[in-house]
């Protein structure tokens, strides 16, 4: 994508844009490891390595001693290896780190092909250079699935170089070489990598597809646990973050937006700002009207971040809000209980058999009305970014989830060739979608163009919670029919959603026609009503599925109490036969983590007064997970989750450590949220702003995580998002086995539950 | 604007800067302590958890003139030069992070827990770790780890 050569497109465009880029099976956008020598070059003189090991002071910002120690005679095989004659292995990390582990796992799947010992391994942050490095994004779960191959031929391409060396040595054939531990190998001779890499940096780059990678039972590091290797300077306090960026005379900046977004400012007492204290300038900026760029607003520069906060306090802005949204929750509420007793939305997104004729046919019908809420991003890093205009060029120090597509977006939306535009990235405070989107960067980019000097742009936690592309919310209009045997024979489904183009469904808020169970029925009619809207929506954690899952899991419980069987059973049966259907459920692989999480729960055993069991299976971001939650109830509807097994299959493991932490995370978010989150607005504008109003789960309601992988040879995949989905869903049906409500309304709270 | 005499992570500081200004951004933005976190400016996620005295408080909403006299203790001041703390140890340990932003808040805050109760119990955890929000979810881990650690602290000292 490039910005400068379209016309402008909307926000929604835009977020579809990224989702659908993250959702493609696809391979990364330039693989290096196909044209080895030419990036072999183009790295060398993009980095400067050629030169004396400029690279880490050039992307980081660390001190140059790691790459001058590494000497001229260090081993650049590709853009992502560096090793010296010390020994040492320097692996680049090209993926922002947002709390998935990337910046462990990609290092490690580099290392496994080159048989580097991990303890040899230093691991730096690349430059942003998707010429060089493809896809530099994190999003959709699919680090791990775009970047496998190419990271695993660069390890590979490597090891064989330095093969190839060592048999030179030896005056012997590769063949007859093997490799362990940052050593070649060749009967009781051995080479370590480090004596190899004057050789080996004088070879040839081989072409990666006559490479070939290892088995799955030749892995001697991926599958095992690891710690994190930036664990140690996030306990000591590092300044890893965006929000820690600091540059010699560097001023603070806080932005002010219209709190119903899309007001314009008419006027602003700037003069008044300019002379409080620590104030070094005020202006309007007028923006480009994008929400996912920059909307009009007032910034501040000021010697310090509180002197602009306080600043802000006296800000006074005369709003013009003709335009700007006037949503209410309540009310759309309202127009959606009228709608949903239409069984037929405005448009047929499928109709599949005769959905109508199965219902009226059914031995028994059941009808819900399911609402589930907005819900914010509300990583505990603050929106931030640290912008410097200086030589022609500015240059970023961004929190961004998307980096490779920050460079576009912030051109276009400055007004900049992409080349005068300069990226590092930092490590990130929580993604969780939020930073998909780049408005931070370009708010803070638009502030550098009017400063002379470096400045650091930070929202406020109330401008965080309030500007945020919400997950949104959404309604579903059911009815299901069993047949005489309690088999699931028809299911219709009025889905109730938003737009704010009239055309399409906004981002997160669509439901497309192969979404579970639309594939294992006969009869199954989705319909859609969209409401319009103007508060940006945009990918939350596991976007549609952390809201349908809930949806379509509690309904499927609904109709095996109502037949009077087991679930598990029930669900097993709606899978069916072993097979691959359309948009990657394999309902063979499906049926297996249902057993397995079912197995580790006790599924079935006799439960204490109170308590119950509660199953669930989605599959998204080609993550097949199952979950079983036990809660018990009590008289006043006080609720404990005391225990949630997660079952998975994602492919191979990469970090045991790692995947098993995000599946634990992805409990905790996903309790957390169907529990007591909720965005709401009112005249345009959120009615939350700080966490006492967004009550995050917090240490003493943690129910126990236990996770289960079934390790496969099938494609891998992340595991941020797809263990979020089922948890909801888990949890309801668990408090209805516990004491027989059904849960509708989410957040749990609304139906008067509490922990 | 006025020359404030600190003491913090055991060194004797002069700031100059307005007494109102809360401690978070003396930290952060006036002495370069970016260790401790801003998230929420109002008290309510512990991601700015320092000690003063060896009591844990939120530097948010702590005005810089209320810990004159008082000794502060950062996330860069836990580890006695290389040697860190036991806490920090286990955080590695039991691979803790995910983002990693609110983790010294949680380690400041267990890091006082410990001081005072060497062997808490989980109900002492949850209580003294419930002002610290984990916006990733990794309290399983941060509760293993403090259970860690305190079991270690333990066998170095004889009872």
């Amino acid at each position: 994508m490039n910005a400068r050569n379209r016309d402008p497109i909307s926000a929604d465009e835009y977020l579809r844009e990224i989702i659908c880029e993250m959702e493609r099976d696809d391979a990364p956008r330039s693989d290096i490891s196909n044209r080895t020598s030419l990036d072999r070059r183009g790295f060398l003189k993009l980095t400067g390595l050629a030169g004396g090991g400029l690279v880490l002071a050039f992307c980081t910002g660390m001190p140059r001693d790691a790459a001058a120690a590494a000497g001229a005679n260090s081993f650049v095989p590709n853009a992502f290896i560096k090793i010296g004659k010390d020994g040492s292995i320097l692996i680049y990390n090209k993926g922002p780190e947002i709390g998935q582990g990337i910046k462990t796992a990609f290092p490690l799947i580099i290392a496994e092909e080159l048989d580097a010992k991990w303890s040899d391994v230093i691991v730096e942050q690349a430059p942003v250079d998707p010429a060089v490095y493809g896809n530099q994004s994190a999003g959709g779960s699919r680090s791990i699935p775009s970047s496998w191959d190419q990271l695993r031929k660069a390890g590979a391409v490597a090891r064989a170089m330095l093969v190839s060396a060592a048999a030179a040595t030896w005056n012997v054939t590769a063949a007859e070489c093997t490799t362990r531990d940052s050593q070649v190998l060749n009967g009781k001779r051995k080479l370590g990598y480090g004596a190899l890499a004057a050789r080996a940096a004088a070879l040839p780059v081989p072409d990666a597809a006559t490479i070939s990678l290892k088995k799955r039972s030749e892995y001697r590091l991926l599958g095992k646990s690891y710690t994190g290797v930036e664990n140690r300077k996030v306990v000591t306090g590092k300044p890893l973050f965006g929000i820690d960026q600091t540059l010699p005379g560097m001023k603070f900046a806080i932005y002010e937006k219209c709190p119903a977004v899309g007001g314009k400012v008419r006027t602003a007492n700037l003069d008044e700002v300019k002379k409080l204290p620590g104030v070094r300038d005020a202006f309007v900026i007028e923006g480009n009207g994008k929400s996912t760029e920059i909307m009009p607003g007032v910034a501040i520069v000021a010697d310090s971040t509180w002197a602009a906060f306080e600043a802000r306090k006296k800000l006074r802005i005369d709003w013009d809000e003709s335009t700007a949204s006037k949503d209410s929750w309540s009310a759309l509420v309202g127009v959606a209980a009228e709608l949903s007793k239409q069984a037929a939305g405005d448009t047929t997104t499928l109709a599949k058999g005769a959905t109508a004729d199965a219902l009226k046919a059914a031995a028994k019908v059941v009808e819900s009305f399911y609402t589930y809420q907005f819900v914010s991003h509300s990583p505990l890093e603050p929106q931030n970014c640290t912008a410097w205009s200086h030589d022609g060029i500015v240059e970023f120090w961004a929190p961004t989830q998307t980096a490779d597509r920050a460079l576009a977006t912030v051109a276009g939306a400055l007004g900049m060739p992409v080349e005068k535009i300069k990226i590092n990235q930092t490590r990130v405070g929580g993604g969780f979608g939020r930073r998909l989107m780049n408005d931070y960067v370009c708010e803070a980019g638009a502030i550098a163009q009017r400063w002379a000097g470096p400045v650091k742009l930070v929202w406020t936690r109330e401008q965080d919670m309030t500007q945020d592309f919400f997950r949104p919310g959404g309604f579903h209009s059911l009815a299901g029919g069993l047949d005489a045997s309690g088999k699931l024979v028809a299911w219709r489904n009025h889905f109730i959603t938003f737009s704010t183009d009239a055309t399409n469904p906004v981002s997160g808020g669509n439901l497309p026609a192969t979404e579970f169970p639309a594939q294992n029925l006969a009869n199954y009619q989705l319909t859609q009503t969209m409401l319009p809207l103007k508060t940006p929506c945009g990918p939350w954690r596991a976007p549609r599925s952390c809201s349908v899952a809930w949806v379509i899991q509690s309904f499927l419980h609904e109709m095996s109490v109502a037949a009077g069987r087991d679930h598990r059973d029930f669900l097993l049966e709606v899978m069916g036969e072993p097979r691959l259907l359309e948009g990657g459920l394999n309902t063979g692989r499906a049926a297996d983590v249902i057993k397995l999480a079912c197995e580790k729960a006790g599924w079935g055993r006799k439960l204490p007064e109170g308590h119950g069991l509660g199953l669930a299976f989605h599959f998204s971001h080609a993550g097949h997970i199952a979950e079983v939650a036990e809660v018990s109830v009590d008289k006043d509807k006080k609720v404990r989750l005391h225990r949630v097994v997660v079952a998975g299959d994602i492919g191979p493991i990469v970090n045991m450590s790692g995947a098993n932490n995000q599946c634990e995370g992805a409990v905790i978010d996903g309790f957390s949220t169907m529990l007591g989150l909720e965005i709401t607005m009112e005249n345009g504008r959120v009615e939350q702003s700080n966490f006492h109003q967004y009550p995050i789960l917090r240490m003493p309601n943690h129910p126990k995580v236990e996770v289960h992988f079934i390790q496969s040879d099938n494609p891998p995949t992340g595991v941020g998002e797809p263990a979020l989905p089922p948890v909801a869903p888990a949890i309801c049906n668990a408090i209805h086995a516990a004491c027989g409500h059904r849960v509708r309304t989410l957040p749990l709270t609304k139906e008067g539950f509490s922990v | 604007m006025a020359a404030l005499k600190l003491r913090i992570n055991g060194k004797e500081i002069s700031a100059d800067v307005d007494p109102n200004t809360p401690l978070l951004w003396v930290l952060r933005d006036t002495l370069g302590l970016t260790g401790t976190k801003f998230g929420c400016g109002m008290a309510l996620c512990g991601a700015c958890t320092v000690h003063a005295d060896g009591n844990p408080i939120r530097a948010c909403s702590t005005p810089v003139s209320g810990v004159i006299g008082q000794s502060i203790t950062t996330i860069e001041g836990l580890a006695k030069g290389e040697k860190l703390h036991p806490l920090q140890e286990a955080w590695i340990e039991h691979d803790v992070p995910q983002c990693g932003y609110c983790q010294a808040g949680q380690i400041m805050s267990a890091a006082a827990l410990l001081a005072r109760t060497p062997q808490p119990s989980d109900s002492d955890i949850d209580a003294a770790m419930s002002g610290n929000i984990c916006r990733c979810g990794t309290y399983q881990r941060i509760r293993a780890a403090i259970h860690s650690a305190a079991g270690k602290l333990s066998k170095g000292k004889p009872a």
